[in-house]
């Protein structure tokens, strides 16, 4: 859990971004001047790492004021770029805070299917295992074939007890369950994974409101933190999901997923710009250890291969 | 998926189109906004540049500058060039001219829904093609991965290799052809664990059992919301196994979808299928002509009318207009309306394959409308008496109110219910008047009651 090793396996995991990145800039500028066409060609290169054409042309409009006609070199460019990213980034780089007076704190992770719910869930409870506090996980999706299952693996792999019902139970209920079962035994955190779901779908969004209008009856604080789980790989859709899911359920944080393997991760300075939502942590494998705390400074450096 | 673009390019177009003669700085600006709304679209950079010189060099020219509507004239360019990017018209089923039993691999990234397709693809082949399908999970990462596709399997209702723990995935293939040829199975599908294409000690493994078992189809499974890494993804993944088809996975969301141009363009490889929801049934096939037709905001009719060939009752449907001919449609009849339509999914993702319905569908979803309002009605319906369904007349204040209770709403509700059916019949006789031949010429305008539009 040291912070070197954190630097070393995101920097691992977003080298591909870099390469990618960097030796294109690396082709671009090795020393020339940043004219119209220099900066139209930057503009491009941010924009296949999906930043998206909006942020590309803030992030270049502000190259263009610094610094247009004067000629410049690779390593410039990336620290020069870095700095942009961070800037944007530093603000969203909010580690999830766990009240233990709570007991227990609900944490409600929700996202399209596919992105790593459930095992963002596992890594969590690993995590918060490590610093000594005692979680109970619930197996909220009741939908996709062997999810419980796979929560249940999960709940072994770490010693936390899991809250499961039958296939196609009523997820809301089953967390009402949990609730009352992590308050009984004086919990810290409670992880409620739910069923992955389109965030078009207004009826499966209905079902997590209800999910969290039913955890309120016990406690109307409740969930204190509802996290959004991103795959890294995703698009510029990524922006219609996070807008759609905080309208619905409050979204309180991000958790971005599958940094190891997307060359890009760009995506994620979009969304900073955005939406101004936390990103708690990033997902760069599939073992326990794998969950790390966002570093705006590191991710931005990681992302221009410096 | 695909609206945000259509709405884009509309815009471009409804400009291009209000001018009258298109010089060259017309076509470059149009090409701007293009090129603008592909990569907003999460078409990958380097296809997105192909895409606009092949409109450029087709548009600019006598083509188009001097043309009589010369805006219509680039959608048609863009709309062809969309269509051969995405791999010309027509469908490419699955291929499995091979010995039996016939192995489908399947790959791609973690989470991109290789093993909910899986079970898609085997449900399909034994519905459609009576094929005896055997399902292998060879996924020894993800926990639960190998239940979860026994579970599929048994939802499809097809075989699926019995979980030995401990074995490695090149075990479990060999195991599953074996299997497959003693027990005399058509096809054997391989689900593969999630894998990037840089972990190459994976990769190693895929091409190993690829090797092992040569699979008749290698089927690269992405998510319709991926990025510009989709080229990235599908480059290393042609380059490491020779990808046959690809299959698009989430076509029910509301992503652009531009990772279909990007990889078809990238591996040339097909792309074969789609998914479009849960369920093991929501699985389709592509038809680049439809998709660039929707990109382009003309709507896919043809999607729509087969979805609905393929879920209302012919039977039931014969038996209403029968009905309506004479005149006998009542609220029962109604009702069954309600539920076919229903059937054929939420009214907005009707809507949104009907020329021009992004926008409609949008102010219905906002609206909130869908589904839950034939619902509605449907339980309006069926708290009525008998004798209330085929005589509406008889329904006023009092018997107003208890339906209204008995199903949860309200008189208002009620009413405006009795108000389409009302103009729904009114319009059922004047076409029982018109007849055969009034109606062709009147067009279904003389169908709607005064003032009204069918929206």
């Amino acid at each position: 859990m040291a912070l070197g090793g954190f630097l070393s396996r995101l920097k691992q995991g977003l080298s591909r971004t870099s390469e990618k990145l960097t030796s294109s800039i690396g082709a671009v500028f090795t020393k020339r001047r940043l004219d119209d066409a220099a900066l139209e060609e930057l503009e491009d290169l941010l924009i296949a790492a999906d930043l998206g054409t909006a942020v590309a042309a803030q992030v270049i409009a502000n190259f263009r004021r610094t610094r247009f006609g004067k000629e410049v070199g690779e390593d410039e460019i990336k620290i020069a770029l870095a700095d942009e990213i961070a800037a944007i980034l530093a603000p969203v780089a909010q580690p999830l805070v766990i009240n233990r007076s709570l007991k227990p704190h609900v944490v409600l992770v929700v996202g399209v299917n596919g992105t790593g719910k459930t095992t963002t869930i596992g890594k969590l409870a690993q995590f918060y295992a490590e610093q000594g506090m005692q979680s109970v996980l619930v197996a909220g999706d009741t939908f996709r074939a062997a999810a419980v299952e796979q929560l249940q693996v999960w709940g072994q792999r770490t010693n936390c007890p899991v809250v499961s019902g039958s296939h196609e139970a009523d997820p809301a209920g089953l967390a009402f369950d949990a609730l009352t079962q992590a308050r009984a035994s004086a919990a810290d955190v409670l992880l409620v994974d739910s069923a992955g779901r389109l965030h078009n779908k207004s009826a499966l969004m209905e079902e997590l409101r209800k999910i969290i209008r039913v955890l309120q009856k016990q406690d109307p604080t409740a969930p204190h933190s509802v996290l959004l789980v991103l795959d890294a790989t995703t698009g510029q859709n990524a922006i219609q999901q996070v807008q759609v899911f905080k309208d619905m359920v409050d979204v309180t944080g991000l958790v971005v997923t599958k940094l190891d393997g997307s060359a890009r991760g760009g995506i994620v300075v979009a969304l900073a710009e955005a939406f101004n939502l936390p990103v708690h942590a990033v997902g760069v494998g599939e073992q326990a250890a794998d969950l790390r705390p966002f570093d705006a400074t590191a991710f931005a450096r990681g992302l221009v291969g410096l | 998926m695909f609206e945000s673009l259509s709405g884009k390019l509309s815009g471009v177009f409804d400009r291009l189109r209000s001018r009258g003669v298109l010089n060259e700085t017309d076509v470059m600006e149009a090409l701007r906004e293009i090129r603008l709304a592909l990569l907003d679209a999460d078409v990958a950079l380097p296809v997105v540049r192909d895409f606009i010189a092949k409109v450029r060099e087709r548009a600019i020219g006598q083509e188009v500058i001097g043309s009589v509507s010369p805006g219509q004239q680039v959608v048609k360019i863009v709309n062809d060039v969309m269509v051969d990017a995405l791999g010309g018209a027509g469908v490419v089923p699955i291929n499995l001219n091979a010995a039996a039993p016939v192995p489908i691999l399947m790959v791609g990234l973690q989470g991109s829904g290789k093993t909910t397709t899986s079970g898609k693809i085997a449900l399909r082949l034994l519905q459609r093609q009576k094929k005896k399908v055997l399902l292998a999970s060879l996924d020894t990462q993800r926990p639960a991965a190998q239940l979860q596709l026994q579970q599929l399997a048994e939802r499809a209702g097809v075989s699926s290799l019995p979980i030995i723990a401990g074995q490695t995935p090149l075990q479990i293939a060999a195991r599953a052809m074996d299997t497959g040829r003693r027990e005399v199975f058509d096809v054997v599908i391989l689900d593969t664990a999630g894998r990037l294409a840089i972990d190459a000690t994976l990769m190693d493994e895929v091409k190993a059992i690829r090797d092992a078992t040569q699979p008749a189809e290698t089927l690269l499974v992405v998510d319709a919301m991926t990025g510009q890494d989709a080229v990235v993804t599908a480059q290393a993944f042609h380059e490491a196994l020779g990808i046959t088809g690809i299959v698009m996975t989430r076509m029910d969301g509301d992503a652009r979808g531009g990772a279909a141009l990007s990889m078809r363009a990238v591996t040339g490889a097909p792309i074969k299928l789609t998914g479009s929801g849960e369920k093991l049934d929501a699985l389709e096939d592509f038809h680049p002509e439809r998709v660039a037709g929707r990109i382009l905001g003309m709507g896919d009719v043809v999607g729509l009318v087969e979805r609905a060939a393929e879920t209302i009752d012919e039977a039931e449907a014969e038996k209403l207009a029968r009905k309506m001919a004479k005149g006998l449609f009542d609220l029962d009849d109604y009702a069954s309306q309600l539920r076919q339509i229903g059937k054929m999914g939420s009214l907005s993702s009707i809507l949104g394959m009907l020329p021009g319905g992004a926008k409609l569908q949008q102010q219905v979803g906002n609206a909130n409308l869908d589904t839950k309002m034939l619902k509605r009605q449907a339980a309006i319906i069926s708290s009525m008496t008998k004798a209330e369904r085929k005589n509406p007349d008889l329904l006023k204040a009092s018997r107003k109110k208890r339906v209204a209770a008995g199903s949860g709403t309200t008189v208002q509700e009620l009413n405006k219910l009795l108000k389409q059916f009302d103009d729904m019949t009114t319009m059922m006789k004047r076409m029982n008047k018109m007849g055969q031949k009034g109606l062709m010429r009147q067009g279904l305008s003389a169908l709607m009651p005064q003032g009204r539009r069918p929206f």
